[in-house]
């Protein structure tokens, strides 16, 4: 294998491509749970889409009004009418989280074991804010709106069943992450990977900004639409 | 087997690409710009093209700027870019499907509901 190793310097072009996968050799230069990571990643973005393209479907054939999102999620802060800006806390903080777990990473490659703990902590930490302020939005929602997956007082029936599936299961989705993220620190911690290496903060990392990924998609499409 | 898995990863270890934290300390600067000029097309209430064509724009440098620095994928080799770039043309294809779906279904519910 490390007889490949000349070849990989051509990483970009279609003819690195063609020896990648005819050689004989493993297709993707990675390790096996990168890859399969990125796969699952894959996958997950279909996940998403499809949810996505039905929300998008269903928005798109009703006839009745559709709520608009930027009065649903409005707070008043202080006396001042602030429309979305719940949200937008959200956005920046689920932002901060993925600035901090890419540098877990690089720390991680650095060797520095105790910057790259702190730095998932902290990152796990933001996930668990951005999942508080998610339970607070519902039960706004909820309690105060009266919004239900089959209906609600505002306009078009189908925005409670977009709006709770699709910010649900990216709420489950951080949930998940956060609990991995906390479960792989603590490995890290005990020094688990001293030998091994650090790819697998980098596999944590992928989920984690994929996590933020999806959210840019929901924030643009669900929120701002 | 294992060992040679080991001796792998270490070398992959070794060769991992680093960058300095300035990179990723800018790129989460742009994010959060991006971010902020998202939310400015929300709050000045930009309508029609207009508001469009600003919400595609941040969200898919936004995207762009995860996917190829966060995740590191500029680094990576092109057959796993192809691998992960290819397959989401398949959803594309199927938005506009499912967008023309709907359009249809909005004017049968008009024709129907509303012109007894």
């Amino acid at each position: 294998m490390s007889g490949n190793k000349h070849q990989n310097k051509d990483t970009s072009s279609l003819q690195s491509v063609v020896s990648d996968w005819s050689a004989d050799k493993q297709s993707f230069d990675m390790p096996w749970g990168k890859l399969m990571m990125w796969i699952f990643l894959l996958s997950d973005t279909f996940v998403f889409s499809i949810f996505l393209t039905s929300y998008m479907n269903v928005r798109m054939s009703t006839t009745a009004v559709w709520p608009s999102s930027s009065e649903v999620f409005a707070l008043t802060i202080a006396g001042h009418h602030i429309p979305l800006v719940l949200i937008a806390i959200m956005t920046f903080i689920l932002i901060t989280s993925s600035g901090t777990m890419a540098m877990a990473v690089n720390y991680a490659y650095q060797g520095n074991k105790q910057k790259t703990v702190y730095l998932m902590m902290a990152t796990a930490l933001l996930g668990a804010s951005f999942i508080g302020m998610q339970a607070f939005e519902w039960t706004k929602l909820i309690v105060e709106e009266g919004i239900r997956p089959w209906g609600n007082p505002l306009g078009a029936n189908q925005f409670g069943a977009a709006f709770f599936m699709i910010t649900g299961f990216h709420g489950l989705h951080v949930s998940a992450g956060v609990i991995y993220l906390l479960v792989i620190a603590k490995r890290v911690h005990q020094g688990k990977y001293q030998k091994k290496g650090y790819q697998i903060v980098e596999i944590t990392g992928l989920y984690w900004h994929f996590v933020d990924l999806v959210w840019v998609f929901i924030f643009a499409f669900f929120y701002l639409w | 087997m294992m060992e040679q898995n080991t001796k792998t990863q270490q070398a992959e270890l070794h060769s991992e690409p680093q960058h300095p934290i300035s990179m990723y300390l800018k790129v989460w600067l742009l994010l959060f710009l991006l971010s902020g000029f998202s939310y400015m097309v929300d709050y000045f209430q930009f309508q029609g093209l207009l508001r469009w064509t600003l919400i595609l724009v941040f969200m898919f440098l936004k995207a762009g700027l995860i996917i190829m620095v966060f995740m590191h994928l500029t680094w990576e080799r092109m057959a796993v870019k192809l691998l992960l770039f290819l397959p989401p043309i398949a959803i594309l294809i199927f938005i506009a499907l499912m967008a023309s779906e709907a359009g249809y279904i909005f004017i049968s519910r008009i024709l129907f509901f509303f012109n007894p």
